[in-house]
């Protein structure tokens, strides 16, 4: 399982790539490889939208389930990967590259702080099998 | 494939019938309405039935072999049950003929209205939602529409536990509530603290399914609702595993405040295949005023010399309707004839044969697959499809291997709180040579996996298609064998 170095990780299996007051959003690898295959991807959010932590903003669908996108911080969108939505299989052969999914300006630096880093976080999906 | 399609079978000028030569004057169409790119199949009418034929013979159903679909009830569905659907007083009736003439189907639907509160504890109760999605949407616009009656606007959240049914959180969505997910404990039960935390005043309800998709008794059932009830929200029961309770607890009793029935599930109506289903809705009798209209009811009561009139009552403060006209009455009728054909004794035997052979598979697997939650369990349990020995097997080549020794494949990948999941309910109709003959391939697979496991990435083997493309069957949504040309 890919963790990369670097990155901030949350409960719910999403990555966050923090630089300045800016954070990208994507899935993690052990998420992509639970869903499998993944057919379908939507952003549910628009650019502009103010986003309070642990808001859903967007679905994956994979031929095994559905699954919720949450930002695991606060902030404004700033951009929208709309080309993921075209190729959803990205999020399984590129999940930290080009499945990045939004860019948000950080309300609140600080509470990325709190998430996982790529150490914590091998060690939680290591508790939850493959 | 093994047959050909309709397009490929076709030759041109091949027909199935005669057209008597045309006795009025010929009329050309305008040239622009005529298209030239119609490409029906032209075959005669013995290629059309052995080839619809083949078809259906390829079909998999609960009459040609075991179909252990957890959470789906695939129980045999009784012939009488057809039989009496089709008598011509019920299958020849119309829904707007007037009251005395269709009083025998309005008796059968009062009739089954009682037997359904009888057997759930409720007060009140409707048959007109179409499916069980329906009824879970009846029943928590029911559970809205009663707080706001009260003038308690804050309540918009309704918790759902993490081994719900998806229809469950989409239920809420579609009412315009807000989900919240409640985190199950390690016993698999809903869980007390974190419940406790939740429960405040903005809480309209918690929808519960008991036994739970893991085919567990919540034992904690009774708290769970006092704490609801205690925050002054509703709760409601989702009766898709009805069939483990019959004639032992009744979800009224226990509690519940709505409920729906899945008809097409407990009581033998045909599912799968479009059904359709039939998903009645029960409530306590604080909630009957809000239940969809109509529902049949006594209007005139009856003498000694003659039966009452029964006919359609609105309830005062009525949701609406949810389907045209009276709820699907064909399975009414069917589910009618499926409880008075077993009556009380033969639904608890119904529930209790239920729960033994569900209990009686999973000991004859049980340490050759993992079990996420090891207690006894009600009428369906769940194992995890992995051996940590051979990673690259997932459950979905478990099941499709199952195919190859002709069952139908458990439920997979759900409930989604277990890892690899695989989802089997037997139902009471199975007898012991098929529960043998099911263990008897899991545990052969179980060895397969270890000893030949391309066996198992590769299966089916034995079907008339192997495994199918699902990433291409979701994404491209192309059906037809043509397009017109300037598509």
């Amino acid at each position: 399982m890919n963790t990369p170095e670097g990155l901030k990780y949350a409960s719910t299996d999403e990555w966050l790539r923090v630089e300045g007051n800016v954070a990208t959003l994507g899935v993690s690898d052990y998420a992509q490889d639970q869903l499998s295959d993944v057919v379908f991807f939507e952003v549910t959010v628009a650019v502009g939208d103010e986003i309070q932590k642990g808001t859903i903003v967007g679905t994956i669908e994979s031929v095994k389930a559905a699954a919720d996108v949450t930002l695991p911080v606060s902030g404004k969108v700033i951009e929208i990967n709309e080309e993921l939505a075209n190729s959803p299989e990205l999020i399984n052969s590129d999940p930290f590259g080009a499945a990045w999914m939004i860019k948000v300006e950080l309300k609140d630096a600080s509470e990325a702080d709190s998430l996982m880093d790529a150490t914590a976080y091998s060690a939680f999906c290591e508790t939850r099998g493959h | 494939m093994t047959e050909p399609t309709l397009y490929e079978l076709s030759s041109p000028g091949r027909s199935g019938v005669r057209f008597p030569k045309s006795d009025v004057p010929k009329y050309e169409l305008p040239a622009d309405l005529v298209r030239a790119d119609l490409p029906f199949p032209e075959l005669a009418e013995i290629d059309v039935v052995r080839h619809f034929t083949h078809l259906s013979a390829m079909n998999y159903s609960i009459d040609k072999g075991f179909y252990p679909l957890g959470s789906c009830t695939m129980k045999y569905n009784p012939k009488i049950n057809e039989v009496t659907a089709r008598l011509p007083g019920f299958a020849f009736t119309h829904p707007l003929q007037p009251l005395e003439t269709i009083q025998g189907n309005l008796f059968l639907m009062y009739q089954l209205q009682e037997y359904l509160k009888e057997i759930s504890g409720f007060a009140a109760i409707s048959l007109q939602p179409a499916a069980g999605a329906q009824g879970e949407f009846t029943g928590v616009k029911i559970i809205n529409a009663y707080h706001k009656s009260r003038g308690d606007l804050k309540r918009t959240r309704v918790l759902i536990p993490d081994s719900a049914h998806g229809t469950n959180p989409a239920t809420c969505s579609m009412v315009g509530l807000e989900v919240v997910h409640l985190p199950s404990d390690a016993r698999g039960n809903v869980d007390l603290v974190a419940l406790h935390e939740i429960c405040d005043d903005t809480v309209a309800g918690l929808m519960l399914t008991n036994p739970n998709t893991l085919g567990l008794f919540d034992e904690n059932v009774s708290e769970v609702i006092e704490i609801v009830h205690a925050a002054g929200g509703l709760v409601y029961g989702d009766g898709a595993n009805l069939n483990a309770l019959l004639g032992i607890a009744r979800p009224g009793d226990l509690g519940f405040d709505v409920m729906h029935f899945n008809l097409h599930k407990t009581f033998s109506t045909p599912h799968g295949g479009g059904g359709p289903g039939s998903g009645p809705v029960a409530v306590t009798s604080q909630l009957a005023d809000f239940l969809p209209s109509p529902v049949v009811g006594i209007v005139e009561p009856g003498t000694e010399d003659l039966p009452p009139l029964y006919g359609f009552t609105t309830p005062t403060m009525s949701i609406g309707r949810v389907k045209t006209f009276y709820g699907q009455f064909g399975m009414l009728v069917r589910a009618y004839t499926y409880i008075r054909m077993n009556g009380s004794d033969g639904l608890r035997r119904i529930s209790e044969f239920a729960v033994l052979n569900a209990n009686y598979l999973l000991s004859k697997v049980r340490g050759k697959y993992t079990l996420p939650y090891n207690r006894t369990c009600m009428h369906e349990f769940v194992v995890e499809g992995v051996w940590p020995e051979v990673p690259d097997i997932h459950a979905l080549d478990i099941a499709k291997r199952l195919m190859d020794y002709d069952f139908h494949p458990p439920t997979n990948y759900f409930p989604l709180i277990v890892h690899e999941a695989l989802m089997i309910e037997p139902t009471e109709t199975e007898n012991k040579q098929t529960l043998d003959a099911f263990a008897d391939a899991l545990l052969k697979i179980a060895e397969e996996a270890h000893t030949d496991p391309e066996l198992l990435k590769n299966a089916p083997h034995n079907t008339p298609v192997s495994r199918l493309d699902e990433v291409k069957a979701a994404k491209e949504l192309v059906l037809c064998c043509w397009l017109p040309e300037n598509e």
